[in-house]
């Protein structure tokens, strides 16, 4: 039985001419449920296309504000909108497509204590997330709940998807038991991302959540797609469910939520700020510094990064190639670290401080909090 | 030789190359291999142990190494091998 309105059957003919959908399968749409975890670079076209689609009721989960850097890519939101909640910015515009659906809003961080009250009733969760904490609790909450959970993830030009459906197949734990070490995969934040690239990805998300509403064609279930926007090539490689995994094997050890930004090592969301220690110095210090002791200024960041804004004197080391060139440095001699916000020479420090270097400092806020605190000249990225 | 694709995140410890060729009749051989060009990448593929990091996963064609041999899956001049990352986006690291 369908109770779809002349209007509802105006506005999703294109679906229902297709046999796969029909009446029926449009039906179904409406009768779901979909959460969104994050409304960001994958959650905008997720958002999107879902509201256009109709699925009846739509979650979105994120507490983060939009920023201007953020509409090179995350399409729901709009320059009007800049220092509005992203879920308030996503839900005005997904009702703005349709209003024939419901969106409901999480003002919160997805975290151990509030993810089984907000996912419960939902058909399945997407991973819209851009942290490792984020991603292990949403898979594991979609393995407690029984409900897939539609992965993906980007990085500069390389994008993967997957359908991880413990119940059918393997989890994202199957594939990626353990975060990798802090600060050892660099994130969008500090390696950029072409803007089109979540696009793609989080556009093969919504269609496999359409898809697996409808129970319709091959879902990405064991499969892992990559894709890569330089070559335009889509890979795909063979998953298989890990009878040791933790979460979904024959003898789970984890079973109920745990402290995800322990396991990860990190915070699962953004607090805005560097993480401080002993050996940060100031914008402000490094200024007095420079006049006392001139410290050699090293910047750890990629050579192209140094067209966006640099500071004079400097040398470029890139943090990939500290290990190798150690053997340039003098340990007796003072150093200053310095990256785009301090968070990659916070991990050229460590390296150098294993290596036994002593006179060592970490620029704190890298080059941002260098153009606002000391050289407004320069821009900020 | 065969090849060693490697991903986006991987490639400032490989002087940005993606695609390294390898000698080696098996999987730790080639990642032997690998380490010997560009000893940089050593940490992101093995821990403080030498044991391959949990987080690594490494694929010949479609397969885990993990579901075939392991390091001693054998390896022919015409495979492509390939690291897959984990990758989380956006967020501060």
């Amino acid at each position: 039985m369908t109770n779809l309105s002349h209007e509802e059957i105006l506005r999703y003919s294109r679906h229902l001419l297709i046999p796969e959908v029909g009446m029926d399968g449009q039906q179904k749409l409406k009768d779901s449920s979909v959460l969104i975890i994050g409304t960001g670079g994958l959650g905008s076209p997720v958002a999107l296309y879902l509201a256009a689609a109709g699925i009846g009721r739509i979650g979105l989960v994120d507490f983060d504000v939009v920023d201007e850097s953020n509409l090179q890519r995350q399409i729901i939101h709009s320059l009007d909108r800049v220092g509005e909640l992203k879920i308030e910015s996503a839900r005005a515009r997904m009702l703005g497509l349709n209003p024939g659906i419901q969106v409901d809003v999480y003002n919160e961080p997805f975290t151990s204590g509030n993810a089984m009250r907000i996912a419960t009733g939902y058909d399945l969760i997407i991973d819209g997330t851009d942290n490792f904490p984020t991603r292990y609790l949403s898979n594991d909450v979609a393995v407690f709940l029984g409900i897939p959970n539609i992965y993906g993830s980007i990085f500069r030009f390389d994008g993967q998807a997957s359908v991880f459906y413990a119940k059918e197949g393997p989890c994202y734990r199957c594939l990626f038991p353990e975060p990798p070490p802090p600060g050892l995969v660099p994130s969008c934040a500090e390696g950029g991302v072409l803007g089109i690239l979540p696009g793609t990805i989080g556009t093969i998300q919504a269609t496999e959540a359409i898809k697996v509403l409808l129970g319709i064609g091959s879902p990405l279930i064991g499969k892992l797609l990559l894709y890569n926007a330089l070559d335009m090539s889509f890979d795909f490689v063979k998953l298989k469910k890990n009878p040791a995994c933790t979460v979904c094997g024959t003898n789970p050890t984890v079973t109920e939520l745990i402290d995800y930004e322990e396991f990860c090592g990190v915070p699962g969301h953004d607090t805005g700020g560097s993480i401080e220690s002993d050996w940060d110095i100031t914008p402000e210090e490094l200024v007095e510094e420079i006049k006392l002791s001139s410290p050699r200024l090293i910047d750890v960041r990629e050579p192209h990064e140094l067209a966006i804004s640099v500071m004079p004197g400097v040398e470029n080391l890139p943090l990939g190639q500290i290990a190798s060139r150690m053997s340039e440095f003098d340990s007796a001699q003072e150093m200053v670290l310095i990256c785009k916000s301090g968070q990659r020479s916070m991990r050229a420090l460590e390296l150098f401080l294993g290596a036994g270097f002593r006179k060592v400092k970490n620029l704190q806020g890298g080059m941002n909090a260098w153009a606002k605190d000391v050289d407004p000249s320069l821009p900020i990225y | 030789m065969a090849i060693l694709k490697i991903p986006t995140p991987l490639r400032p410890y490989t002087g940005g190359m993606s695609d390294i060729n390898v000698d080696g009749e098996n999987v730790g051989h080639a990642l032997d291999s690998l380490l010997a060009q560009y000893p940089d990448i050593g940490k992101h593929l093995y821990n403080d142990d030498a044991q391959l990091r949990a987080f690594v996963n490494l694929f010949l064609g479609e397969d885990n190494i993990k579901d075939l041999q392991g390091l001693e899956t054998p390896l022919s001049e015409t495979d492509s091998l390939r690291i897959i990352p984990s990758i989380a986006g956006g967020a501060k690291g």
